[in-house]
């Protein structure tokens, strides 16, 4: 099989400037020099590819639409969503790791953090020299994240926090954890350290998904933070809603890699594959899956390219958003169905890849909002009636 | 250290190529365009040799303005400036290209010239030799390992069945070959910083080409090939064939 060379049937790319091109090849070269060689093995094994993680940091793929001065890329949103691509070309679990270190962890501190810890943690984040990662849901609280039982109480010198986190990514290698807790009854944010006392992270193992992604359990037991390290312009809930707001965008770019990878990667089999002495996209049963997969992920990349140009603007609305992620991840998991299709029993074969996106995009379709709650979110938009309180 | 960089702008290696209408050259329709491959080890090679020594990096490539992407590739690698020789096309004839960039180079004053040592697309490998006669400066082609003592330069160059090793005085002209060193990736710092570089753009008069291309042809299609027999009553059928049919043995 010959280089990846993108999917583009609309001449998408004469919509994007040199610099965003040239953003996304760079990505493109690294993930199939340093990622797709190693990735299935570690998938195999479930293990995270640490390894790549200060590459991504030299590279600045990490909270890459962030200013400057913090240490970060600062390049616009476009360009970010198409890394975010082609980093999840390569796994939905390395994508993930990015998506949280920059959308969960570096915007919350950008957001709504103390000058002093913008400048502590961001440079770090950046860079790859720390890690983090973001609690949220908890084993009630999934897609009501509003009932969380965790709690912060100012005991005059400290807050104590107790309670517990769940399916939080990066979560036994983060140094640091943006955990939302309930102080006298308002959703705030708070910084924990690794290491502090009262606070654990224990992996959650055994998972037939992301597998080279590290999923943890966040458990808080009279843990004791710092006064400095709430995050101050936290207010509520809709901090924390924000904040998904940007994984779930890169996410929408996400899956197109994703989808990217399996649509090339059947259509190269198809067309060497003999069957009945002719290649089997020779049938006309594969080129319609073909054409699903190539009509799915054309309207994918211009529903992305505007909310990107939206988002640039400043005129994103999440509903919005909801859209596209509900949309590209049901599709890139449709897509990556179908391959595994035309793969046959090839497909399950560690050979080929479209299996483990397919795995991986179950996950994608239910994780930061499941697609029915998205559906939801764009239903109250439309019609001004909330369905799920 | 003054080092200049020649780079050129080639299809993608994964192109596939299509015979343009004139039957004189490849279609440039839908191509993909990158910097060409061993260009990236000169520009490698250069930004190491200044992040050690000091100095600066210049980029200098020939042709239209539909160039400049790859002039700010390399840019984004690290070096600091760029010069663009205007030209309505790439020259067919790379003497054209070496006065052109000869012209050019002479007025930068540089201590090392590198080139590519080829370019995938016409695969001429002569313009860095070309260069170096105009200039009258000592060349090494070919070159997988380079390393400076004060004003002495000595290289090692990829020869038949091993490597030869050079010594040449500074100012020289270098071009270089895979296995001299790693090229780094592009990171998005380097990117944002290029696209704040000026690239100078300069006129020069072109020569007129000595060298004019007829015709290029795809190669024949490769033939299925053939099952003279098995085992070892095969074997003479087979020397008969490799020596007849085949004409290689």
């Amino acid at each position: 099989m010959g280089k990846f060379q993108g999917v583009d049937f609309y001449d998408i790319d004469s919509l994007l400037s040199e610099e965003e091109k040239l953003i996304r090849d760079s990505v493109r070269e690294w993930v199939e020099a340093e990622v797709l060689p190693i990735i299935e093995e570690h998938y195999q094994q479930a293990k995270f590819p640490l390894h790549l993680v200060p590459q991504m940091g030299e590279m600045g793929l990490l909270g890459s639409n962030l200013p400057e001065e913090y240490g970060c890329a600062e390049i616009n949103n476009v360009a970010y969503g198409l890394i975010m691509q082609e980093l999840e070309r390569g796994d939905s679990g390395l994508r993930s790791f990015a998506s949280v270190q920059g959308a969960l962890v570096m915007y919350p501190i950008f957001t709504w953090g103390s000058e002093e810890q913008k400048r502590y943690w961001l440079p770090r984040l950046a860079s790859g020299e720390k890690i983090g990662c973001f609690g949220l849901t908890e084993p009630d609280y999934g897609s009501n994240p509003g009932g969380m039982k965790t709690t912060a109480v100012d005991d005059g010198d400290a807050y104590i926090l107790n309670g517990a986190k769940m399916w939080i990514t990066n979560g036994s290698i983060a140094d640091v954890a943006v955990v939302w807790a309930k102080l006298d009854g308002v959703v705030r944010g708070f910084l924990v350290e690794k290491g502090t006392p009262g606070f654990s992270a224990p992996e959650i193992k055994n998972k037939h998904s992301l597998r080279a992604s590290v999923t943890s359990e966040l458990v808080f037991q009279d843990c004791q933070i710092p006064k400095e390290n709430i995050l101050p312009g936290t207010s509520g809930l809709k901090n924390a809603l924000s904040c998904l707001t940007q994984a779930r965008y890169g996410i929408a770019w996400g899956a197109l890699g994703a989808a990217m990878a399996c649509y090339d990667e059947a259509l190269n089999y198809s067309q060497t594959r003999i069957q009945f002495d002719r290649p089997i996209a020779s049938f006309q049963l594969i080129q319609d899956k073909l054409v699903y997969m190539l009509n799915e992920i054309t309207k994918g990349q211009l529903l992305v390219l505007q909310l990107g140009r939206l988002k640039d603007q400043g005129k994103m609305h999440f509903a919005q958003v909801s859209l596209a992620k509900r949309n590209n991840v049901y599709h890139a998991l449709e897509i990556a169905r179908l391959a595994r299709d035309i793969l046959a029993a090839n497909g399950i074969s560690s050979e080929y890849q479209s299996m483990r996106h397919m795995c991986n995009l179950e996950s994608v379709k239910t994780y930061e909002g499941t697609h029915d709650i998205h559906t939801l979110i764009v239903g109250e938009k439309i019609t001004g009636i909330s369905a799920f309180v | 250290m003054n080092i200049a960089v020649c780079v050129k702008q080639v299809p993608d290696t994964e192109t596939r190529p299509k015979i343009d209408p004139s039957g004189k050259k490849m279609s440039e329709e839908g191509v993909k365009w990158i910097l060409n491959p061993y260009d990236e080890f000169a520009v490698e090679e250069a930004l190491q040799l200044v992040e050690k020594n000091g100095g600066e990096v210049t980029v200098i490539s020939l042709g239209p303005a539909a160039v400049e992407p790859t002039i700010r590739a390399a840019l984004a690698m690290g070096a600091q400036k760029a010069i663009r020789i205007e030209a309505e096309e790439n020259p067919a004839d790379p003497l054209v290209t070496a006065k052109a960039l000869a012209e050019v180079l002479k007025q930068g004053n540089y201590d090392l010239i590198f080139f590519g040592k080829q370019a995938i697309d016409d695969d001429y490998a002569q313009v860095p030799q070309m260069v170096a006669t105009a200039l009258d400066l000592p060349c090494a082609t070919v070159v997988v390992k380079l390393d400076i003592e004060g004003e002495k330069l000595t290289v090692e160059r990829e020869i038949e069945g091993g490597k030869e090793k050079l010594s040449l005085s500074m100012p020289a002209v270098i071009s270089a070959q895979k296995g001299l060193n790693e090229p780094r990736y592009r990171s998005l710092k380097g990117i944002m910083k290029a696209k704040k570089i000026p690239i100078e753009t300069v006129q020069v008069e072109l020569a007129s080409g000595q060298l004019e291309i007829e015709k290029v042809k795809f190669p024949p299609e490769k033939q299925p090939g053939k099952i003279v027999g098995k085992g070892a009553d095969a074997v003479p059928e087979l020397v008969r064939l490799l020596h007849e049919e085949a004409k290689v043995i």
